[in-house]
């Protein structure tokens, strides 16, 4: 067991730190530490021109295998590049589906036809996607799925009707990959495919959901007779639960430390709000900032181990617990922010509803309990999968 | 970066998992909290002749093994996981780590060989309220002479060697002490958790010589300050194991009850409680692991004092909760045979309890960490 980076992976760290200092100036001086969760909607043709000088330094998809572009980077080289690319301030990715998700599901299961047509996009930082997994009645409940995908053997094409919801950057991506029904006789996860969309069609209307934070991150997407091509079905039809739980799997966590810097930020200026306007002082503040820096080092130390463990075929312990930590250590943060600055906290910067970064975040981080699978369905997850114990019933669907 | 361990420290793990589980069953940490001495001197024994627990972290040019705090962590994780009783932690985690870092001398030395041929040893660092803290009243060196007592002291009454922690004008001094020492007297004390004896050692004229001196008085409290960081870490990976197994023994005790027609595993009330427990213990092993390092690193002096401070604060108090929260949760689910004598999750429960209680509870750790981190300064 040891703590320490080898001198080949420091001097990686070295050279993505130059680098970014180098290029994250200038025209891009704005977007430094914008962009992120709470914050997407904040100059993203800024963003998209950084994705592009991104590619072109060669820092796009770097844990992709060399034959498709990437650098093959280590699981340390991916932890240090997102260290780094935090603590340099680097914006909020807008391609960070593109590459953490369909880019490798694309290389594990696609075709070289597919893989050639989507692949070069995603790598050069043009091409943006989203995710069309979600319905309105199918939340937690993935595997309800009620789009409808039907192969129209006289265009030889697929047809795809239906609603998505909770897509973020819909309206900014170029495809979306949706998981949809080819077979209306199943149920669940059977009969299902997965389908890679081109969203710029007369089938696909977005529609942008406002939040409790006054911004939209988030979106509807509807597909109205949507069209999508025989060969933009990722796997075949009926294997698309499979696809889209492999997907999911590809998230092993580097990023984590990256979001962990971002949180540090956070804490940052809570203490320096703390010690600014005296609740620094004030014992019941104190144990409470302890206590949140604590779970962050903690946090830190989570994703050491999870970085650090087993071949990666199967969720360890440590990787289980990490989605129900993180959001409810970020949750209390949010309220520690508020709780600090008082009724300070009630007044906005300006009208009609511009929030600070400490507010924004305090409202956006009861989203973080529930997306990506809520509090209640982590726990249910880590007693079923990680402690052996009985699954839940299920109704009729 | 290698955040796990390694293939021979899993072999060290996995021999003390099989051998604690053989020699420390429900009944045999019942016999050894009613008896005399509060363990087993024939496990002792074992441990010392057979196994070699305590040979681990002696340097190999003193007839050690050379190994570290990582792995000494691995042992404590499961002697804490079958609340072995034991003088274990205050011979190896405190006594022999306060030798390793005293200068040389024929003291040292003569008291390491001891340690390392199998006898006991206790650091006797409280005062007569069992305080560790700065501003303890420990004796005072007057005239070579000490007088005065302290409280707490882990397995005080049987240990065979002390090293006392005494107040000189210039600063604080340890000295090795024998336990046939004349002045002295040792009773062991009553505590909530009997697993883990506790004991009041109390001088009354008690003689010093020079020649049992193990550092000068500007190294003492240093020395005791750092011993006492390793012991909390060492104290959250016995609370690790405390953990593990309140969760383990929960859990197969749900999966048989029945209720309702239907196992009380099932009911998602019970399901998400044991959720909560390892979200718990899983980041409270992650700290530990991440303490383990630095204690190791500090040891070979690549880490500092305030890493290795705040290492501890955070390990001890994660895995105190954790262990706090899963004994209890732990009787919770039991029902009512959680609160009888007769399971032994109350064992649990009382050693939770204890090892929060040691060193320096977890409000006292936050605030530590604000002090750090709000005023600038070390607590």
């Amino acid at each position: 067991m040891k703590l320490s980076f080898s001198a080949a992976d420091e001097a990686f760290r070295e050279q993505v730190a130059a680098w970014l200092e180098a290029n994250l100036c200038g025209e891009y001086e704005d977007i430094r530490f914008r962009g992120g969760p709470g914050d997407e909607h904040v100059f993203v043709e800024e963003r998209k021109a950084w994705e592009q000088r991104l590619a072109e330094g060669g820092w796009t998809c770097i844990a992709w295998p060399e034959s498709h572009g990437g650098k093959n980077a280590s699981i340390e080289q991916q932890v240090i590049f997102n260290e780094e690319y935090a603590r340099a301030g680097g914006p909020g990715r807008v391609g960070h589906i593109g590459e953490t998700l369909m880019g490798p599901t694309l290389i594990e299961y696609g075709t070289p036809e597919q893989q050639a047509k989507y692949l070069p996009g995603i790598l050069a930082g043009r091409e943006y996607w989203c995710q069309g997994y979600s319905e309105p009645g199918a939340g937690s409940d993935l595997a309800n799925v009620k789009t409808r995908a039907e192969f129209d053997s006289s265009t030889q094409q697929w047809r795809i009707n239906g609603q998505k919801v909770w897509t973020s950057l819909a309206h900014e991506s170029h495809y979306c990959f949706v998981v949809a029904r080819t077979d209306p006789s199943q149920v669940g996860h059977k009969g299902l495919g997965f389908f890679m969309v081109a969203m710029d069609q007369p089938g696909v209307t977005v529609r942008p959901i406002e939040q409790l934070t006054g911004t939209a991150e988030f979106n509807e997407v509807f597909f109205d007779d949507a069209v999508c091509d025989a060969t933009d079905i990722l796997g075949e039809p009926g294997q698309g639960w499979a696809v889209a739980m492999a997907l999911l799997g590809y998230e092993r966590g580097v990023s984590t430390l990256g979001q962990q810097m971002l949180f540090q930020n956070e804490l940052d200026e809570i203490i320096r709000h703390a010690k600014a306007n005296g609740s620094a002082k004030d014992p019941a503040i104190r144990q409470r900032i302890a206590e949140a820096h604590m779970g962050l080092r903690t946090m830190r130390f989570n994703s050491m181990r999870m970085l650090s463990g087993g071949d990666g075929s199967q969720l360890s312990r440590e990787a289980m617990i990490y989605k129900l930590y993180w959001s409810s250590w970020h949750r209390n943060l949010g309220k520690l922010a508020m709780d600090v600055l008082g009724e300070e906290a009630e007044v906005l910067p300006a009208a009609p509803y511009e929030l600070n970064r400490l507010q924004s975040m305090f409202l956006f981080t009861r989203a973080d309990t529930i997306y990506g699978g809520t509090n209640q369905i982590q726990r249910n997850l880590i007693a079923e999968r990680a402690l052996g114990l009985p699954r839940e019933p299920r109704g009729q669907s | 970066m290698e955040f796990r361990f390694t293939e021979e420290q899993l072999m060290i793990q996995d021999m003390a998992a099989s051998f604690v589980e053989e020699v420390s069953t429900s009944e045999s940490v019942r016999a050894a909290m009613q008896s005399s001495m509060g363990y087993d001197p024939e496990v002792w024994q074992r441990i010392t002749q057979e196994l070699c627990w305590q040979a681990l972290p002696i340097d190999e040019e003193q007839g050690g093994l050379g190994l570290g705090f990582v792995e000494l962590a691995a042992l404590l994780e499961q002697t804490g996981r079958r609340l072995l009783c034991s003088p274990f932690f205050a011979t190896v985690c405190m006594a022999l780590y306060t030798l390793k870092q005293c200068p040389n001398s024929d003291a040292k030395t003569q008291l390491i060989e001891s340690l390392l041929e199998g006898q006991t040893a206790a650091l006797v660092h409280t005062d007569a309220n069992g305080s560790w803290q700065a501003d303890a009243a420990l004796p005072e060196l007057k005239s070579g002479v000490i007088d005065g007592s302290a409280s707490h002291v882990l397995n005080g009454d049987s240990v065979q060697w002390l090293i006392v922690a005494v107040r000189e004008a210039s600063g604080l001094s340890l000295f090795k002490m024998a336990t046939d020492t004349a002045g002295l007297t040792r009773e062991a004390l009553a505590s909530m958790d009997q697993t883990r004896r506790l004991a009041r050692v109390e001088f009354n004229g008690v003689k010093l010589e020079d020649v049992e001196r193990l550092c000068d008085p500007q190294q003492g409290s240093a020395i005791v300050q750092i011993t006492l960081e390793l012991a909390r870490i060492g104290a959250a990976a016995e609370m690790v194991g405390v953990a593990q197994q309140s969760l383990d023994s929960s859990v197969a005790y749900i999966k048989e009850r029945i209720q309702f027609g239907r196992t009380i595993a099932s009911f998602q009330a019970v399901k998400h409680k044991c959720a909560d427990v390892m979200v718990k213990l899983e980041s409270s092993r992650s700290a530990l692991y991440y303490a383990v390092c630095i204690a190791d690193e500090f040891m070979a002096g690549s880490a500092n004092l305030r890493d290795l401070q705040e290492a501890a604060s955070i390990a001890n108090t994660y895995a105190s909760e954790a262990s706090f929260f899963a004994a209890g949760v732990g009787i919770q689910l039991h029902g009512g045979v959680g609160i009888t004598a007769e399971y032994d999750i109350q064992l649990y429960f009382k050693r939770a309890r204890a090892l929060e209680a040691y060193l320096g509870q977890p409000h006292w750790h936050r605030e530590r960490l604000a002090s750090l981190l709000l005023d600038g300064d070390a607590a």
